[in-house]
């Protein structure tokens, strides 16, 4: 086990060394220099000033020393000061931003897959009856209707329409005030539409992969053994069918983290909810460039680390990774 | 080869014809086309028509799907959002398919050094949170049409290079690469001659399917603010206003909504439909 961790933890080195590469050259694509954006703000800058930015943001320097300089600083977390006017040091700017949309996403992917497991194990055990038909049909819209779209309907009926549910930010203003539950309470009625939206989405797909999974293992020869040797269905499914069909489900949540964090940028907008998906796109549209390199990475990071940890649990959950 | 080769099609257009949904999918498709090619002819009103006397009306015999804040017609406006969509899906699509089939080709092809340096780099890219990139690069390069159809592009070959490169793998061990080999054919020819026509059907489907994702990200982007610009109509961003208006006027969200859910279904439908006439495993 220590030997396949440490093979895979040297394996991520490449690629942090890739991904701070492309999110570097990334930002070099824009037109003139970022030093421009500031300056077009204000025609009263004069060309010694103008270069004393430069020379503050390392402009001056050749591409690679500036890529070098940003990398060292990285490894350090250190990813700059913030080109807005406010001009705070990144990281403080998004470890304010990051709990809110890691706790929303985290709450959204326990909300899938605590549905989509019990939704594929029916349709596969249940195979073409008016369930597995109806989840086909799900599947299908549920990979068709756009995010913000359904964001926005929520919002019709339950915000507009009904007005059951706040349609902005995390709090009531002025909650501060209330009582410790009346307080949560408030806050889980803010959250109830951008979970759903989070999680609508990759409910579909994973059902169907449950159910796709479940098949493959009911396939299976154990499966038949177990029936032969007289065991109630229940327990070839839940016992001995379930932990197999589970497995893939595990790369599955690795591979599912680029896009719940590229999403909230979607639902953080359109809710205006406080979270690194909101400041990314504020950062886009005003070129915050720190901020957008720093998101980024981060970003990136953070799909890595997931993934060597679905890996990891993988190859716990299953020794024939570990050994093979 | 050749009745071999029309024995497969007839077998191929044969299951996809059974599949009622597939069919339906494709219909969808071509009634798009149809509608893209003809908006000119098809719009009730010009999309760009500001009347100050009609603003926000609801759907009505004169305004089908009623108009905007300015007046505007929204069938009108939505017919030409068609355009738009199409165009991003396909060129966008083309990118990533013409990048992704070229690396999956020499990566499988070639293997060694090239294949590890290009599948480290797919699973570099595969890292980014993708609408992430495509927005840092959409919002640095400004938005347009152009633009958005790159980038998407850009970020999107991935799959399709590992799908290709698997293919490739198992080409290369057959007999008539070995043949092609044999006879002095030279690598160029044997990639593109031999080995491109046999892996290029996954493709098809992954294509069909990435059509469908290129119209839900140019919408997301559009509908954000960074994608097609207004006053050019596209669904996306006429649902921008949708979410403006919306205590006053559900017709600006309702109608732009449902032309992307039922583009992306036909496409999806018509993906699938391909995959299972491909696929001599699925049962009839």
């Amino acid at each position: 086990m220590t030997t396949y961790l440490a093979k895979r933890i040297i394996m991520l080195i490449p690629l942090m060394i890739g991904i701070s590469l492309i999110s570097f050259s990334v930002i070099h694509l824009a037109p003139g220099e970022p030093v421009e954006m500031q300056v077009a703000m204000n025609p009263k800058v004069s060309k010694e000033s103008r270069e004393r930015l430069r020379k503050l943001y390392g402009l001056d320097k050749p591409l690679h020393e500036q890529y070098f300089s940003w990398v060292g600083k990285l490894a350090r977390f250190d990813l700059g000061r913030s080109f807005s006017s406010d001009s705070r040091p990144v990281v403080e700017k998004i470890k304010e931003r990051l709990p809110v949309t890691l706790s929303l996403n985290i709450i959204a992917l326990l909300l899938e897959f605590g549905l989509a497991i019990p939704i594929g194990i029916m349709a596969a055990t249940h195979r073409d009856s008016w369930l597995d038909k109806g989840l086909t049909i799900f599947v299908f819209i549920g990979f068709a209707v756009p995010t913000f779209w359904l964001a926005l309907l929520l919002m019709y009926f339950f915000g507009v329409k009904l007005n059951w549910l706040p349609i902005s930010g995390l709090h009531t203003l002025g909650s501060e005030s209330y009582g410790t539950l009346h307080y949560l309470w408030d806050m889980a009625k803010h959250l109830v539409m951008p979970i759903m939206v989070a999680s609508f989405g990759s409910l579909a797909g994973l059902s169907r992969y449950m159910r796709s999974s479940m098949l493959n293992v009911i396939g299976q020869d154990y499966i038949t053994t177990a029936r032969a040797k007289g065991l109630s269905e229940r327990v070839v499914i839940y016992k001995h069918a379930l932990r197999n069909a589970l497995l893939p489900l595990i790369t599955l949540l690795g591979f599912s983290i680029p896009g719940l964090i590229g999403g909230s940028v979607i639902f953080e907008s359109i809710y205006s909810i406080p979270g690194m998906g909101q400041l990314f796109y504020q950062s886009v549209m005003s070129r915050d460039y720190p901020v957008v390199m720093g998101i980024l990475v981060i970003g990136a990071f953070l799909t890595l680390i997931g993934n060597l940890i679905a890996d990891v649990c993988y190859a716990v959950a299953d020794p024939r990774i570990r050994h093979g | 080869m050749a009745y071999k080769h029309s024995y497969f099609h007839a077998v191929f257009w044969q299951n996809l014809k059974r599949n009622r949904l597939a069919m339906a999918g494709g219909f969808v498709v071509g009634l798009l086309f149809v509608v893209s090619v003809l908006a000119p002819l098809l719009v009730p009103y010009d999309p760009n028509g500001i009347n100050a006397w009609q603003v926000l009306s609801p759907p009505s015999w004169q305004h089908w799907f009623g108009t905007d804040e300015l007046g505007r017609d929204v069938l009108s406006r939505v017919i030409y959002g068609a355009r738009i969509s199409l165009k991003v899906g396909f060129v966008a699509v083309g990118i990533a398919v013409a990048i992704g089939t070229l690396v999956g080709l020499v990566s499988g092809y070639y293997s060694g050094i090239i294949d590890t340096a290009l599948m480290r780099f797919v699973d570099i890219m595969l890292c980014f949170p993708a609408f992430f990139l495509i927005l840092a690069v959409i919002a640095i390069r400004e938005p347009s049409i152009w633009n958005i159809m790159i980038v998407i592009g850009l970020t999107g070959w991935m799959g399709v290079a590992r799908l290709v490169r698997a293919e490739t793998l198992s080409i290369r061990e057959m007999d008539y690469i070995m043949a092609a080999r044999c006879i002095g054919c030279s690598n160029l020819r044997i990639i593109f001659r031999h080995i491109l026509p046999n892996a290029i059907s996954p493709v098809l489907v992954a294509a069909t399917l990435g059509v469908a994702g290129a119209i839900l990200t140019e919408s997301a982007l559009s509908f954000l603010g960074i994608g097609v610009l207004p006053p050019t109509p596209s669904w996306g961003n006429i649902l921008t206003s949708g979410k403006d208006y919306i205590e006053f006027a559900w017709w600006l969200s309702l109608f732009p909504g449902l032309a992307i859910l039922v583009t992306v279904l036909a496409y999806n439908l018509l993906g699938e439909g391909i995959r299972d006439a491909l696929d001599p495993r699925v049962k009839r």
